[in-house]
């Protein structure tokens, strides 16, 4: 096997405040392969969102190395930082709160054409008419303000732009656990066949085992800021061996074990 | 719908605008409407209101055309109140703005000054600074910005720390936007909001500002203002209190204006908020 296009180790983030210190990451480490989807699951409160955003340079580690396709993702700095997020994109869990009041859905998807120079300002339009198709929406609704279409074509839109620069990961924090059931499949969906036409792996942060199970290749199970479980996703599911792991698959509806 | 025609919609709303309209076309207009002098003397000292069709309002103790000054004074109090709101909301925003984004020690540094600036009373300060600058238009705004600033400083630094934290900044940092373009195009325009909101507050408390110093002499002796022309009245309040009242109530008219003028705004913003 090839090397894995992100392989993080030793991550640590302390929080102090309060008068006491909180270990929101405790050494953590975890390995995405190419084009393949890593599904980082524990309750609440674990640091699952936390590890997800050191990958994408949001909130700065206390200790730690992350090596993106040969490139140390953690000593990048200003103009090579902001080249280098060309590759790596985020879906958050709140699509309205991951979207500035006053956009519109063209200008949020024209954005990282224009910074990352893809296409010049007349070839824009014709691509994020293409983007909006490829996740299922109509071109027309370039013209739409962020607050005037549902949830889930918000979703639609953030995995739009997610997509527009290329990426060969898209860390995904929570990214459906806001929809209702029936939109969440069809974002699923869409996702599975994003990554097998463009081969983008995908950090898939979640506190629902299920989801998970449906679309990872492998799994890492974290509890208090620590990797407990890190392996292939069927034998994480048959057979949990940490205590968080055992919980988290119980969870799991009964009908979903048949 | 739009921001005007709902703030039209409020009744708070549409007084305050039709006020300030009004006050406004009374500026604008003021040498059409009265092209001579408003301080040249037109007729006989003291004559009483509503008694000579000519002089509507009467005339004071030098026999100066009341309505006319009126008139006049209108466009000193608007040009200061609104000035002095636009210097300190401008200096209270960029202060603001900059504290909440640099954080750490600039953010101490910056946010001490605002301190000693807000523990100074505001009209104590101008009085100083005018005494010593000498009483003038500019010196007069800015003796009134100089205590008006710290509010909208605070308030846009409290909305920069809020919105700097919010998921579309992140997601801004992550399509690899520069942070000078973040802070101008993602994080000012959404904070602006309620700093503009404090505006009318600025500029209702500016006028009465304005008035507090040329009631106590210190504005241009040139210029018609509502306060001096109170502290002309004063020294014939029991025998023609009507000196005085004109312009209390022009005074009034305006503060309220303004303050019905921003309760209709903000409602009107907050329902546009809501519906977003």
């Amino acid at each position: 096997m090839s090397a894995p296009l992100l392989s993080a180790t030793g991550i640590s983030k302390t929080y102090a405040g309060g008068g006491r210190r909180i270990a929101a990451l405790d050494n953590a480490s975890i390995t995405v392969g190419r084009g393949e989807t890593l599904g980082l699951v524990g309750p609440s409160g674990s640091g699952k969102s936390t590890l997800a955003r050191v990958l994408l340079r949001l909130i700065e580690p206390d200790a730690g190395r992350a090596d993106f396709d040969g490139v140390d993702l953690l000593s990048l700095r200003g103009e090579g930082l902001r080249a280098t997020r060309r590759r790596i994109q985020m879906v958050f869990q709140d699509p309205l709160a991951a979207f500035n009041p006053r956009a519109t859905v063209g200008s949020a998807l024209t954005d990282p054409l224009r910074i990352h120079r893809i296409g010049n300002g007349a070839e824009q339009p014709a691509a994020v008419a293409r983007l909006l198709e490829r996740v299922g929406l109509d071109p027309t609704f370039a013209s739409r303000a962020i607050h005037e279409i549902s949830g889930g074509q918000r979703q639609r839109v953030a995995i739009a732009r997610a997509i527009s620069t290329r990426p060969e990961l898209i860390v995904l924090d929570e990214a459906v656990s806001a929809l209702d059931v029936s939109v969440r499949a069809k974002i699923l969906d869409l996702l599975v066949g994003l990554q097998r036409e463009q081969g983008i792996a995908y950090v898939f942060v979640s506190h629902d085992l299920a989801v998970v199970r449906a679309i990872s290749h492998s799994i890492a199970v974290m509890d208090a800021g620590r990797i407990v479980e890190h392996g292939p996703a069927r034998d994480i599911v048959a057979n949990p061996q940490s205590a968080t792991g055992r919980a988290l698959v119980a969870a799991v509806p009964r009908l979903l074990h048949a | 719908m739009s921001v005007l025609s709902r703030l039209l919609r409020s009744p708070e709303g549409a007084i305050g605008l039709a006020l300030l309209s009004l006050l406004a076309l009374m500026a604008i207009f003021a040498g059409v409407i009265f092209p001579d002098d408003p301080l040249s003397i037109v007729g006989p000292a003291l004559v009483q209101p509503f008694t000579d069709a000519s002089l509507p309002f009467g005339t004071d103790r030098l026999g100066r055309d009341v309505l006319a000054e009126l008139v006049h004074g209108t466009r000193a109090s608007l040009a200061v109140g609104i000035a002095a709101a636009v210097v300190a909301l401008v200096i209270g925003s960029l202060v603001g703005t900059l504290a909440g984004f640099a954080g750490g020690l600039v953010d101490e540094a910056l946010m001490r000054v605002v301190d000693a600036f807000q523990i100074v009373p505001s009209f104590l300060l101008a009085l100083a600074f005018v005494s010593v600058a000498g009483a003038s238009l500019p010196v007069v705004v800015l003796a009134i910005a100089l205590g008006a600033w710290t509010a909208p400083a605070r308030l846009a630094r409290a909305e920069v720390l809020s919105i700097r934290e919010r998921d579309y900044v992140a997601a801004a940092r992550v399509i690899g936007m520069h942070p000078l373009e973040i802070a101008l195009r993602e994080v000012l325009p959404n904070a602006l909001g309620p700093v503009l909101a404090l505006s009318s507050v600025i500029v209702a408390s500016s006028v009465l500002i304005e008035a507090a110093l040329s009631f106590l002499g210190l504005s241009d002796p040139n210029i018609v203002t509502w306060g001096s022309m109170i502290a002309e009245g004063r020294n014939v309040l029991r025998s023609a209190p009507f000196l005085s009242i004109f312009p209390g109530i022009a005074l009034m008219l305006t503060v309220l204006g303004v303050y019905l003028f921003s309760e209709g705004l903000a409602e009107a913003l907050a329902k546009r908020r809501a519906r977003a």
